[in-house]
């Protein structure tokens, strides 16, 4: 059990190297950060004077040594743009990030499981019929057509919510409905497939022939083993939460770490760029990690399964 | 091999075409809906040209911003007169074109890599598995904008880029599969009679996982159509003057209020088009495959 | 006479073995120091239970699985190693057969198709003669020419088998291994292939492996019967001679359970026990925990394989004591 959650965080530490390196490579080799920063038109003295400043005029591989180290030290650099702490600007937009992933991931939690085990104990069922129709959509619609579509219904032709920023716990509702409501529905998805997978196996049978309490044999025999691939789905909902606070925040002008993305990208801001690139790693990394941690709490039988 | 006993349908029967038309009489309305709706896209998307009324740049400056509906324009005009129709045509062929050069390229690139992990072990099976954990680690729009607005965005770019989406998934299949057949089997069977790796591989391990593979393709396609939108949506994929679905939408948004309909046209066109892949792509898995359903 | 097609000297294979989930790997010995000659045109069956070896054996033979020690020389030359253009071309010239034809055939390719690969593979028969030479094979294994186009899964298991022997016969092999071929098969069904399989041989002048648990079956095919103990031979004589008077403790009981009809069922010896675990080798003697003779020597010391007589040799201590061992 140690040695598989060693070689996990291992292999963690190895991703983060290689999502390091990425940013390294794509950041530093598609241009000159220089010509970009100070326009065409400036004297070259000033273009070599920016590049010292930067340490851009050293060969690529101490550039590459310096960065690690720099990250190592806590210090991601300064952003060009704002000349502020790159780590502390990332800092100072995680909250408005996590005002909207944490509220649209709950949201998915508390109604797209329950709404999920209901429909597979109610087949043919309206809500069955529902979590599979709300599936559906949420797996065809990207995340900017629901969310102008939202802006559509609520904001223009409703007049009832605001329609972007982020002054009043009204701005939240539509970017956190949007994050949510597709995501709802595949989690319900799922999790009525595996509900209806585990209600299937012979234990499950042989617990309600012995004449088990039916909410019994619910509660303690199939909802434990239906949990497992419920987390990897979750698992998996991070990243697409990620993803999509990166669209919505830029929809909706709100102003956390996704937009703050889009914005670096555009003024090419590379140590911001690569700050964001590093959190966004570390978060999915650590999720995947609870992830694993789960399924050994779980389930049981992966424990030995891991050990080979 | 239980696996593989189930995942090969059973091959064609004398009586082919007489299955096959009892088939097409079984196919449900959604299905039959989802068909359709994908032929009339697929020859959209080859003979836009043809059916567009307009250029996609020719400017209607009388019209600007013309309701859907009145004959010149049927669907309308956006905020410099361009027909609104016309542009979905063309961005119906980009954005098809992008999604399909893409799963390509995925499917091909995941089937090898998955491939050489199985045939060589060690240490190549260790650099697909980082690969796979780093694609794993980076959600892939973030590191798409990352790519898209450093190196700038050009097609072959975008297409390329949008060819790593979902390689790890045919890697894993592929590998799982080469390595259960190599194992045992007919793969161990044919390597005995002194075939080449390459033989084993190309002329018996991948028609063998073909349908399972083609399954996936199913799904990473209608996945990458909304990437690229995402993409252009954000302005960092498809750029002006060329036209697609995310593009439109994304320029459509600065018209929300007076003229929703720029936005509506390609979005409706997305969500259809996703919503008919994954109805034939359940179908198709449910014929072809029934260990994925 | 010409000299042995196959020679095999001093074979070691060894696997890791983890005991438990925390368990150390343990080496365990599936094949332990074994040395074989095969003749051309020769059957030699070897026997033993489940678990001795035997199956890895055959396929060190052929070179599959690698020897980790040990030498194995095919028509004079040294094995190739494994996966060389060298090891590829000589597939033509040795061939397996396996228990399990439906795993061992591709069920996407027709079985002309999979017969006549062997052909493709090492560029043999000319395209414009492949189907001829396909349907010799088939008519000389028992497949009717309608089969030609037939699935695996739309043949039999005895038809699948019959196909298979096809394929590996395609490229005129000079040895064949044939691994438990029947032991899947239908008991009325096996009979047919092994008389079809020994009448293939003789026609075509073939040395041949038939590895089986099933001593009926080596007794009908083999001229020399090797048996096996677990990864060790411990009694090697010619067919006859060891079902009319084995040596070997282990011998007698194996040949003793196979009822004859009119004799009766007293006066076998009757094996007690499983076969021991091959990752926990018992000291001295490996059969000597299930031995009804076995004597104080038996539990400490191996007894090594031994001629008792021209063609025939021994590994136990209550065989023969005076003969000298056999040189290594």
């Amino acid at each position: 059990m140690l040695r598989f959650f060693l070689i996990r965080i291992l292999r963690a530490l190895v991703t983060i190297l290689a999502v390091l390196t990425f940013a390294f490579v794509v950041l530093r080799m598609s241009g000159d950060p220089a010509q970009v920063m100070l326009g065409p038109d400036v004297p070259q003295e000033s273009v070599d004077a920016f590049r010292h400043a930067w340490g851009l005029d050293q060969p690529l591989w101490i550039q590459y040594i310096s960065y690690l180290k720099a990250i190592f030290t806590g210090d991601f650099g300064v952003s060009m743009r704002d000349k502020a702490s790159a780590l502390q600007l990332v800092i100072d937009r995680i909250p408005a990030t996590l005002e909207l992933t944490i509220p649209a991931l709950l949201l998915k939690l508390v109604i797209g499981i329950p709404a999920g085990v209901y429909a597979a104990l109610h087949r043919q069922s309206a809500v069955d019929r529902g979590v599979i129709l709300a599936a559906i959509f949420g797996f065809t619609i990207p995340s900017f057509v629901m969310g102008l579509l939202l802006v559509l219904i609520f904001s223009i032709i409703l007049g009832l919510l605001p329609s972007g920023g982020q002054d009043t716990w009204q701005h939240a509702i539509l970017p956190i409905l949007t994050m949510s409501i597709g995501g709802i529905g595949i989690l319900a998805r799922f999790s009525r497939s595996a509900m209806i997978e585990v209600m299937g196996q012979p234990y499950i049978r042989t617990a309600s022939a012995k004449g088990m309490n039916w909410a019994d044999v619910v509660w303690r025999h199939a909802l434990p083993n239906a949990a497992v691939p419920i987390v990897t789905i979750v698992g998996f909902m991070v990243g697409s939460l990620i993803a999509g606070a990166v669209v919505v925040e830029s929809i909706f002008s709100w102003p956390g770490i996704g937009r703050l993305l889009v914005v670096s990208v555009s003024n090419r801001d590379l140590a911001v760029v690569q700050c964001i690139l590093l959190v966004i790693a570390a978060a999915m990394v650590v999720s995947n990690l609870i992830v694993d941690l789960m399924y050994g709490w779980l389930d049981p039988r992966l424990r030995s399964h891991s050990a080979h | 091999m239980t696996i593989a006993d189930i995942t090969h349908p059973s091959p064609a029967e004398p009586s082919l075409f007489v299955r096959g038309i009892r088939q097409v009489r079984k196919v449900p309305f959604s299905v039959a809906f989802g068909i359709a709706w994908l032929a009339a896209m697929v020859l959209i998307a080859f003979f836009a040209d043809l059916l567009r009324p307009y250029g996609i740049t020719a400017m209607d400056l009388r019209a600007r911003l013309s309701l859907p509906g009145n004959p010149p324009h049927l669907l309308g005009t956006d905020e410099l007169g361009r027909d609104v129709l016309s542009r979905l045509l063309q961005s119906i062929r980009v954005s098809l074109a992008i999604a399909f050069g893409a799963t390509i390229i995925s499917a091909v690139l995941g089937t090898t890599l998955g491939f050489a992990a199985a045939k060589f072990r060690g240490a190549v099976e260790h650099l697909v598995l980082v690969l796979a954990d780093f694609q794993a680690a980076l959600p892939f729009l973030v590191m798409s904008l990352a790519v898209l607005a450093f190196f700038g965005s050009s097609m072959p770019l975008l297409i390329g880029l949008m060819g790593f989406y979902g390689w790890e998934r045919y890697a894993r299949i592929a590998r799982g599969l080469a390595i259960s057949a190599s194992a045992q089997g007919y793969a161990a069977a044919v390597v005995q009679l002194g075939a080449t790796p390459l033989r084993v591989y190309l002329h018996h391990i991948l028609p063998n996982v073909a349908s399972t593979l083609i399954v996936s393709m199913t799904l990473t396609f209608p996945e990458i159509i909304l990437m690229e939108s995402g993409l252009s949506f954000l302005g960092l994929g498809v750029q002006p003057p060329e036209t697609s679905l995310g593009n439109m939408v994304g320029f459509g948004r600065d018209y929300l209020t007076r003229a929703p309909w720029i936005m509506l046209a390609p979005a409706i066109v997305i969500m259809v088009t996703t919503l008919s892949i994954s109805l034939v792509g359940d179908w198709l898995r449910d014929k072809l495959d029934p260990t994925l359903r | 006479m010409a000299g042995p097609i196959l020679q095999a000297k001093d074979l070691v294979r060894t696997y890791e073995v983890r005991q438990g989930m925390f368990g150390r790997p343990s080496p365990v010995r599936a094949v332990d120091g074994i040395s074989l000659t095969i003749m051309p045109g020769e059957t030699l069956g070897i026997v033993g239970e489940s678990g001795s070896g035997k199956s890895t054996l055959g396929r060190m033979l052929l070179g599959i699985d690698p020897a980790q020690a040990g030498e194995i020389a095919f028509d004079g030359q040294a094995m190739p190693k494994l996966g060389t253009p060298q090891w590829r071309a000589l597939r033509a010239k040795m061939q397996l057969v396996y228990q399990d034809p439906l795993a061992a055939l591709d069920r996407r390719l027709t079985i002309s198709a999979q017969i006549a690969e062997p052909l493709a593979i090492h560029g043999l028969v000319p395209l414009e003669h492949r189907q001829t030479r396909v349907a010799e094979l088939m008519s000389a294994v028992g497949l009717r020419p309608d089969q030609a186009d037939r699935y695996p899964h739309e043949l039999s298991g005895g038809q699948r088998q019959r196909a298979v022997i096809a394929r590996a016969l395609a490229s005129r092999p000079k040895l064949l291994v044939c691994d438990e071929p029947v032991s899947a098969l239908d008991v009325s069904i096996q009979a047919q292939v092994v008389n079809m399989l020994r009448d293939l041989q003789e026609e075509n002048h073939i040395a041949m492996v038939f590895i089986s648990h099933d001593l009926k079956v080596v007794r009908n095919i083999a001229d020399r019967v090797a048996v096996m103990y677990l990864g060790r031979i411990v009694e090697e004589a010619s067919s006859d001679v060891i079902f009319q008077s084995p040596l070997h403790p282990y011998t007698r009981a194996l040949v003793s359970s196979v009822p004859v009809p009119g004799r009766p069922l007293k006066g076998r010896t009757i094996l007690q026990g499983e076969p021991p675990n091959p990752a926990n080798r018992p000291s001295g003697c490996a059969f000597h925990p299930r031995c009804p003779m076995a004597t104080d020597i038996c539990r400490t010391t191996a007894p090594p394989l031994r001629a008792i007589s021209a063609d025939r040799t021994a590994a136990c201590h209550l065989v023969a004591d005076s003969a000298e061992p056999v040189a290594a």
